[in-house]
């Protein structure tokens, strides 16, 4: 399964970053959205993967880590957050330059 | 505390100037007088001890870890140096007050000299050396700013500029060379490095700290080859030169040589470097002097030789050559300063400081005349004035070493010849100013300045006749003390004697004395024809040619590397990752950890897949962008799923209602932006940019394998167990966010918070054109919102703030909380924005979403600062249980009230992010929300 796993962050980063290195900016933020997955995942993945153990504390019961999981949840907040500020600044750019090319310019 | 006192007064009264700048001339130069006045008293004041030979020292602690410490120390040698700079700072404040005209800015100049002066204290009196460091910067500052003076002349800045680089350049090897002394010497105090001489001496760093701290020396000191600043200084105010370059500045690596002495001495690599570099120096400058046609260019070659002539001496490396040397510098100090003193009088006089224009001003200036002759003769060497005195001695010392074997005899006549062309230019600078033919066509017509111009010079003049004459009844108590200082021993047998029979030394004098005169008498046409036909070399062309090159190889660089392209240095950034990330894995020696893998089960297998597929279609369908949008929702939506599977439901949870939000915000956006993006790479470009993803994908992988292949150690059972009974709530990841961990819950609402305003303000003014046209060409559809639509959303709305209300309700127990329930509601009112509109729901929702926000974040605020008023840490939690009829058991938690923050945050901040989107080209409904 760790494999199978890492190797799926492997394959969600790769489209990323090679969507963030095109020169639109749609793209680019579409890159981000998919490398804030692995993100997400690599991060929570650091409490190990472990079925069936939710951290809601019961009688005879296995927890699994509680502290990654916390983080991870404001993370998926701040992420969506920060998706928004960057379309919202691609679109003040569209105005402002009348392209939406990541230069600044059409080439 | 007196001995701050001497150190802090110049400083604090540097003020004083400044605020009497526009109440006349005399004022200023007088508050100025004042603080170095009491100043000089409080250091006389420990005339007794000094005489008993006492070393005081005080101290105060400042960062001690680092081993600084604001201490002072008062001894001989930092007793004289305090003196000279005093007194003859004293003398210039006098002289000044004169020299400047009118509309000078008399008070900077007389802040500048006080900080200066400051300074130069604080260098001597510094019992620590790294806050000897510190005013050793504050000197070359505080010099930069006195010779630039005249900033509307270039030579000023330019010369200001040369010797800030020089001497502040030489003050970062001292750094480095101090910061080593104290580590060899295991403390940076003083009296502690002063006595562990031996263990310097003998570490295997003390080479690289003896030339570091050299260099700092040197370049203060002007000494070859960092000799060149100092006579391009010279365009700064004549007394700004009688001080900083007779006295003080230039002293200061003089002083670091004598202070240092006992520690850093003594060793081959002293005597050759010193010495050598001494002796360079005094031969360079004696022979630079002589063909100056500068007034002040001849004194300041001048000044570079004697410094030479100190720093052999302090290279000598012997009891009595150190003796000679501090003996030399007072000697040098006094008759420098005048002559300096002196040629800014005539300047002053006459309009011109050029010896080829200069003659016989001894009819028009008498007095000055005759003070600038007997400080000439001085600084020659003349028997009877106190320069015979210490060259004497200087003379006998060259002669009673013996490290260079059968080169010995170099040094004393090398000596010699720059003592015959010291004669030479001294002859030269009487000759040509004072004595021949009434000058011609000078820019002013010359007559003697006021009595107290000369004053200065007087007294100096006068101090160099009684020490030339007296030696034994002025100085030497003084010499003795500051020289006992220095080398920290007893002082060889010595007497300061103008008479001491007829010996080698005094030969080598009068061959100097009747050399030098006839040089000049004779020789000196030949002589500058030769020089003339020398290339000419300006240090300052060179130096500014240098550091233009610098500049000009530094914008080439920059601009081949920062094309401004944010692609390229995305691109660029990504490979300096993978080089330096992968660097590090390479060495992994393997990638499978000891951890057993866990069994595939195939449901979990076909989510990664899907995942994986979901996340290549976004890549390859990127330039349809609707289409992307969904795949990327695909590819959220199973993310949800695997934190469901792997025990994160509270994750789950979130992700889901996020992915909700963000289609709609993506939807929202891409509605502005164009529907398409065009096909614009090459080929090669695209292959390098998989080749860079897929190294970054491949890196990632790499890593998220050999940590989970590894076991590993986590603080969360403490999470785990007290967060029933501290936290009082079952679930832990929710007792995370809003108790134990609620300090960072509430930065991260905070930036949700500003994320919204920021956007808010963003989209202030940006008008897009909506399109007339839906995707593939086809006509918007007719009815905007259907009826359908709008009565589920209608009749949902209610259920969906009721479930929302629920899952916030349960949080603490059970997955939920106020993050996801806010989520839920936000989709639930977006909802109702799409179905019905922006106008209709506005209508009926009149919530100004900005102030929801705020109010959100101050309620979690306000909740966690109710524990300290109870004496506890702040968003400490409290908790209670309430039996309500027909509800039942019911936890009230003050933690719930800091979640409810949260859930308005979230609710406040997505809804402001998405209306005002949606708002975007309707300026009309703008001031609504």
């Amino acid at each position: 399964m760790e494999l199978l796993f890492a190797i799926t962050l492997g394959v969600l980063t790769t489209s990323g970053l090679y969507l963030m290195l095109r020169g639109r900016t749609f793209p680019v933020v579409l890159g981000i959205t998919l490398i804030t997955y692995a993100v997400n995942l690599f991060l929570f993945a650091m409490g190990r993967l472990i079925t069936g153990a939710p951290t809601i504390i019961g009688p005879d019961r296995d927890y699994t880590d509680p502290l990654p999981q916390a983080l991870v949840l404001t993370a998926i907040v701040i992420s969506f957050a920060m998706t928004a500020f960057v379309l919202v600044l691609s679109i003040k750019a569209l105005s402002e330059l009348g392209n939406d090319h990541v230069d600044g310019a059409d080439r | 505390m007196l001995l701050a006192l001497i150190v802090a007064l110049p400083l604090l009264g540097s003020l004083l100037p400044v605020l009497l700048d526009r109440r006349g001339r005399r004022l200023p130069a007088f508050a100025a007088a004042l603080p170095a006045a009491i100043a000089l008293l409080t250091l006389l004041s420990f005339t007794r001890e000094m005489q008993a030979e006492q070393t005081i020292i005080v101290s105060y602690p400042w960062l001690e870890s680092l081993g600084l410490n604001l201490s002072l120390r008062l001894d001989g040698l930092s007793f004289l140096f305090a003196l000279l700079i005093l007194g003859i700072g004293l003398l210039v404040i006098l002289y000044s007050r004169y020299y400047l005209s009118t509309e000078e800015a008399m008070g900077r100049f007389y802040a500048y000299l006080l900080v200066f002066m400051s300074a130069m204290l604080g260098i001597v009196l510094s019992e620590n050396l790294l806050l000897m460091l510190v005013f050793w910067e504050m000197t070359s500052l505080s010099s930069f700013l006195l010779i630039s003076f005249w900033s509307h002349r270039s030579d000023s800045r330019r010369g200001a500029r040369l010797a800030l680089t020089f001497t502040a350049g030489g003050g970062l090897a001292l750094l480095a060379g101090v910061l080593l002394l104290g580590h060899i010497a295991g403390s940076f105090e003083l009296s502690q490095v002063l006595v562990s001489g031996s263990t310097i001496i003998q570490h295997p760093l003390y080479p690289l700290m003896l030339i570091l701290i050299l260099l700092g020396a040197f370049t203060k000191s002007a000494q070859f080859p960092f000799h060149f600043w100092l006579p391009h200084a010279m365009a700064a105010p004549t007394p700004v030169s009688a001080y900083l370059h007779s006295a003080t500045m230039v002293k200061a690596g003089i002083f670091l040589l004598a202070r240092l002495y006992p520690t850093i001495a003594g060793t081959d690599w002293w005597f050759y470097i010193v010495s050598l570099t001494g002796l360079t120096t005094l031969l360079l400058g004696s022979a630079m002097a002589l063909f100056q046609h500068d007034l002040k260019g001849l004194l300041a070659y001048s000044t570079i030789s004697h410094l030479g002539l100190i720093t052999l001496l302090f290279g000598l490396d012997t009891d009595m050559s150190s003796v000679a040397a501090i003996f030399h510098t007072i000697n040098h100090a006094t008759f420098k300063a005048s002559l300096f003193m002196a040629a800014g009088i005539i300047d002053h006089e006459t309009g011109t400081r050029d010896l080829r224009r200069l003659s016989g001003l001894k009819r028009f200036l008498p007095h000055t005349a005759l003070l600038a002759i007997v400080a000439s003769l001085s600084m020659a060497g003349v028997p009877l004035l106190n320069g015979f005195l210490s060259k004497e001695m200087f003379l006998s010392e060259t002669l009673n070493q013996g490290l260079l074997g059968r080169f010995n005899w170099i040094i004393p006549a090398v000596s010699t010849l720059a003592n015959l062309l010291t004669m030479a230019y001294s002859v030269r600078f009487i000759h040509q100013t004072f004595f021949g033919e009434a000058p011609k066509d000078l820019p002013k017509h010359p007559h003697e300045p006021p009595f107290y111009m000369r004053l200065p010079v007087q007294i100096l003049v006068l101090l160099c006749v009684v020490v030339g004459l007296f030696p034994g009844q002025t100085v030497s108590e003084l010499l003795a003390m500051a020289a006992r200082a220095s080398l920290g021993r007893p002082l060889p047998e010595y007497s300061l004697e103008i008479w001491h029979g007829f010996n080698l030394p005094l030969l080598l004098s009068l061959i100097a004395l009747v050399g030098g005169t006839l040089v000049y008498f004779f020789l000196s046409r030949p002589l500058f024809r030769l020089y003339e036909k020398l290339p000419d070399a300006e240090a300052r062309d060179v130096f500014e040619g240098t550091m233009q090159c610098l500049v000009r190889s530094a914008v080439w660089f920059t601009d081949r590397l920062e094309n401004g392209s944010l692609q390229r240095y995305l691109a660029l950034m990504l490979l300096g990752v993978l080089l330096i990330t992968g660097s590090a894995l390479w060495r992994l020696e393997t990638w499978t950890g000891p951890v057993a893998l866990t069994p595939l089960d195939p449901l979990t297998s076909l989510g990664l897949l899907v995942l994986m597929a979901a996340a290549i279609m976004v890549a390859l369908s990127h330039r349809h962008r609707l289409q992307a949008i969904i795949m990327s929702s695909v590819a959220g939506l199973m993310v949800a799923m695997l934190f469901a599977r792997f025990s994160a439901p509270d994750l789950s949870l979130t992700q889901l209602s996020v992915e909700v939000v963000t289609a709609v915000l993506l939807v929202l956006a891409l509605f502005f932006l164009p529907w398409h993006t065009p096909r614009e790479s090459t080929a090669l470009r695209r292959l390098r940019d998989l080749a860079l993803a897929g190294g970054g994908g491949a890196l990632v992988s790499v890593l998220t394998y050999a940590v989970l292949t590894r076991p590993y150690e986590s603080i969360s059972p403490f999470f785990l167990d007290n967060s029933l009974p501290g936290g009082g709530g079952r679930n832990v990841v929710n007792v995370i966010l809003v108790d134990f961990r609620g300090f960072d819950t509430l930065g991260e609402i905070s930036v949700l918070a500003i994320t919204g305003v920021a956007i808010y303000a963003m989209l202030e003014g940006v008008t897009l054109p909506r399109p007339e046209k839906g995707l593939g060409g086809y006509s918007w559809v007719r009815d905007r919102h259907p009826l359908m639509l709008r009565v589920v959303s209608t009749l949902i709305l209610p259920l969906a703030l009721l479930v929302s209300v629920f899952i916030f309700m349960r949080g603490h127990n059970l997955p939920g909380g106020g993050f996801i329930a806010g989520l839920i509601t936000t989709a639930a009112l977006i909802l109702q924005y799409i179905a019905s509109g922006l106008r209709w729901t506005t209508a009926r929702l009149p919530l100004d979403f900005r102030r929801l926000a705020g109010f959100g974040l101050l309620t979690a605020g306000i909740t966690g600062l109710v524990a300290p008023l109870f004496g506890k840490p702040f968003l400490t939690s409290a908790f209670t249980h309430v039996e309500i009829p027909l509800i039942g058991d019911i936890e009230l938690a003050s933690a719930m009230l800091f979640d409810l923050g949260v859930y308005l945050t979230v609710v406040g901040s997505s809804l402001l992010i998405l209306a005002n989107l949606a708002l975007n080209g309707r300026p009309q409904d703008k001031e609504r929300i």
